[in-house]
């Protein structure tokens, strides 16, 4: 059984569930695939351009597989005055991806997302779900540093 | 004075800080003292804050680290490393939602129990439910999500309704940037966000409670999880005859889902773009069945209510407004974190004696996110209720509150907001879709020095359009940002497009950085840092190569680096403009 097909057997094939289907499946897999869109539509007997329409909505999916590190910056109105595009440029210029990309060798991904919530700590990012905050240019370099380091080990 | 127990700050917040180390460490070291993980009280900017309980009373200390030095000071109840709260916050506060966050387990229903917990839902349970609306109407509450409609009214039209399902929903989809009122509330005391909801389904004859969370609050899902677990067990969902259901679902991240009618969508499992009203929700909302939702903050209060009596309630605030708001206060203040102050405290008190900005320090608050708008330092004295915010072209919104200092430009400000209601506009109405984008690119010449007159016109021309032409409270706001802006900060649209200048030097292609040589000690510290290399041996910076990322600025001990006007800085010979 395929890992989508898994995540699925646990799910009603009632339409309310769609969205926690593709969760779920997200969760599994780290992203939507064409074959994981295809697979779901069976599931909930609904067409394929119906499931792909709920997923290109939301921000949440990705289409794109993601690195073992999947770094957000927080792009939020506190972290945002507290230079969160300067973070996002030191990332860039470090890794050499945009927002939305994943690296050559598959560890790191960068996302620019709306807001973390920890606003009092601005600005902040976070991996693999860990946040990190009052971000500075040396501090970042030496967290990306070390995910490099303990990624390749 | 002898420790009974250490409570540790393990909210998100805290976590960001580093809590998680210092509970690992506090439990490896600690075997005779209980040790608990609590939410937030609030003053974000200690983390990682414990508290210690005493047999005389609670004693705090800030930015805890795990280190025995830090663990023995709090252990040997030193003075060192003691969070004062200072009395200028605790004279405007009024914490009456906020009373158990961060003080009791976050998972613990027995502390909660024990706090006067469910107290509110025990009185309910022996009232009519006209008596529960009643007193709801008599608090003078109005829903926290912004929109400040009166719970009780809204509660009253779905307690009316004839149907065999009536759905209750708790919009728990936060999704301004800049607010985190309500994920604070529901990871510290998940229990009174849902005897809130519980106390709704009794009024309103509810049958399904729908939480609609964002996905990007884990620990708020978790705690709720864990929280709907144990009423399950107590039995507390039985409502006399009946038994009501929990569900909790997870967003996606898409910001127009806030919007009642977009976030019913998305609970069917479709797209969430909202659609027209009337129907309302209370008519036929949810699957076609009578729905009614209300905000976390909104039921953090219904609890309150029920316990002290509507009247009680309704003492505190202003004739319009009544109770206590929770504002998320960020941005250039000392001590950012989460307030509660009672409805007609002035923003004023907010900016200068909670949050601890310096007077002449701040130009603006920006109230209710993307949707609102801004608030000039000059107006501080408006106070804080639903009406008198409107008068001055803001909203209340559901309590974001960004300090902007005066080193930050308003137009990169309104700029930034544009963008993100550009990028979450959900497409459906065209002026929001493309009115948006329209201004968002006017926006980005003029913060790029290349705007015009022209181009000021037309963004004042353009937002009331989108707001008359937008169906959902996402396009009816999304241009309030500019319009504010454009109504307290003219002169600053003017500087940028009449003299291409940006009076605060934020604007990237309107500065330049230059070292100032008479303080500079020459330490390299800004050749070492610079990403590009854009400072030469003789600490001159090429404005040619840099990307002004202030890296230097940030990095130089001496503070002798900065922002200057354009064309006031060195242009080497690699290409310069």
């Amino acid at each position: 059984m395929s890992t989508v097909a898994a995540s699925l057997k646990k799910i009603e094939p009632d339409r309310s569930n769609l969205i926690k289907a593709l969760q779920a499946v997200q969760e599994e897999e780290g992203y939507i695939s064409n074959e994981a869109i295809a697979e779901v539509a069976r599931h909930f007997t609904v067409s394929a351009v119906e499931v792909e329409g709920v997923v290109s909505f939301y921000a949440q999916f990705k289409r794109v597989k993601p690195g073992k590190f999947k770094i957000s910056v927080c792009d939020g109105t506190a972290c945002h005055i507290k230079g969160a595009s300067l973070v996002t440029g030191w990332i860039s210029d470090e890794l050499g991806i945009k927002g939305g990309e994943t690296d050559n060798e598959g560890l790191f991904s960068l996302e620019i997302v709306a807001c973390l919530g920890c606003c009092s700590l601005a600005p902040v990012i976070s991996i693999n779900g860990k946040v990190y905050g009052n971000l500075d240019r040396k501090g970042l370099l030496k967290i990306l540093k070390d995910h490099r380091k303990g990624g390749a080990a | 004075m002898k420790i009974t127990r250490i409570k540790i700050g393990a909210g998100s917040c805290g976590i960001a800080a580093g809590a998680t180390e210092v509970v690992d460490y506090f439990k490896k070291e600690v075997r005779d003292i209980p040790i608990v993980e609590v939410g937030c009280i609030g003053h974000c900017y200690a983390e990682p804050l414990i508290e210690v309980e005493t047999d005389k009373g609670s004693v705090f200390y800030e930015k805890v680290l795990p280190k025995k030095e830090h663990l023995d000071r709090i252990l040997g109840l030193k003075d060192e490393g003691r969070l004062a709260i200072r009395s200028q916050r605790s004279e405007r506060e009024k914490i009456k939602v906020l009373a158990l966050a961060g003080r009791i387990d976050m998972t613990s229903m027995d502390e909660y129990l024990a706090n006067g917990g469910y107290e509110g839902l025990k009185k309910a349970l022996a009232m009519k439910p006209a008596d529960i609306v009643e007193e709801v109407k008599m608090s003078g509450l109005r829903g926290r999500g912004g929109g400040g409609f009166p719970t009780g009214m809204k509660w009253s039209f779905l307690a009316a309704k004839e149907a065999k399902e009536k759905i209750l929903i708790c919009n728990a989809d936060e999704g301004d940037p800049g607010a985190f009122m309500d994920r604070s509330l529901m990871e510290s005391v998940p229990h009174q966000v849902l005897e809130g909801m519980l106390i709704g389904a009794l009024a309103t004859g509810a049958t399904k409670l729908f939480i609609y969370c964002r996905a990007e609050y884990p620990l708020a899902i978790r705690n709720l999880k864990i929280a709907i677990e144990q009423i399950y067990k107590h039995g507390l969902n039985k409502l006399n005859a009946r038994t009501v259901e929990f569900r909790l679902k997870e967003g996606a991240g898409a910001f127009v889902c806030g919007e009642e009618t977009a976030m019913i969508h998305s609970l069917e499992g479709k797209r969430g773009t909202p659609r027209f009203r009337p129907p309302y929700p209370t008519d036929s909302g949810y699957h076609g069945h009578p729905t009614a939702i209300n905000n976390v903050e909104t039921f953090g209060n219904v609890p309150l209510i029920l316990r002290e009596g509507g009247k009680a309630f309704a003492s505190v605030g202003t004739q319009g407004s009544k109770g206590t708001k929770l504002f998320a206060l960020a941005g250039d203040v000392k001590y950012p974190g989460l307030a509660e102050v009672p409805m007609g405290v002035t923003i004023g008190d907010i900016v200068y004696e909670v949050g601890g900005a310096e007077k002449g320090s701040v130009k603006a608050v920006q109230i209710g996110g993307p949707s609102g708008g801004c608030i000039p330092a000059d107006k501080f004295d408006a106070v804080v209720d639903y009406d008198s915010l409107k008068s001055l072209g803001a909203i209340m919104g559901s309590g974001g509150l960004i300090v902007i200092g005066n080193d930050r430009c308003m137009v990169e400000t309104a700029r930034y907001f544009l963008e993100f209601t550009a990028r979450e506009s959900c497409g459906k109405c065209t002026f929001c879709r493309i009115g948006t984008k329209r201004m968002l690119e006017k926006l980005e010449k003029i913060t790029g020095g290349r705007g015009t007159e022209e181009d000021v016109a037309f963004l004042a021309d353009l937002g009331p359009k989108i707001i008359k032409g937008s169906l959902c409270g996402l396009g009816q706001t999304a241009p309030n940002p500019v319009i504010s802006t454009l109504r307290y900060f003219r002169h600053e649209y003017d500087a940028h497009t009449k003299d291409h200048k940006c009076p605060a030097l934020q604007c990237n292609q309107l500065s330049d950085v230059k070292i100032h040589l008479d303080k500079c000690i020459k330490c390299g510290l800004c050749i070492k840092t610079c990403p590009v290399h854009a400072i030469s041996k003789e600490f001159v910076v090429d404005n040619a190569i840099c990307t002004r990322c202030n890296s230097c600025i940030e990095v130089c001990p001496k503070k002798t680096i900065s922002r200057v006007e354009k064309g006031t800085g060195y242009y080497g010979k690699s290409g310069g403009n």
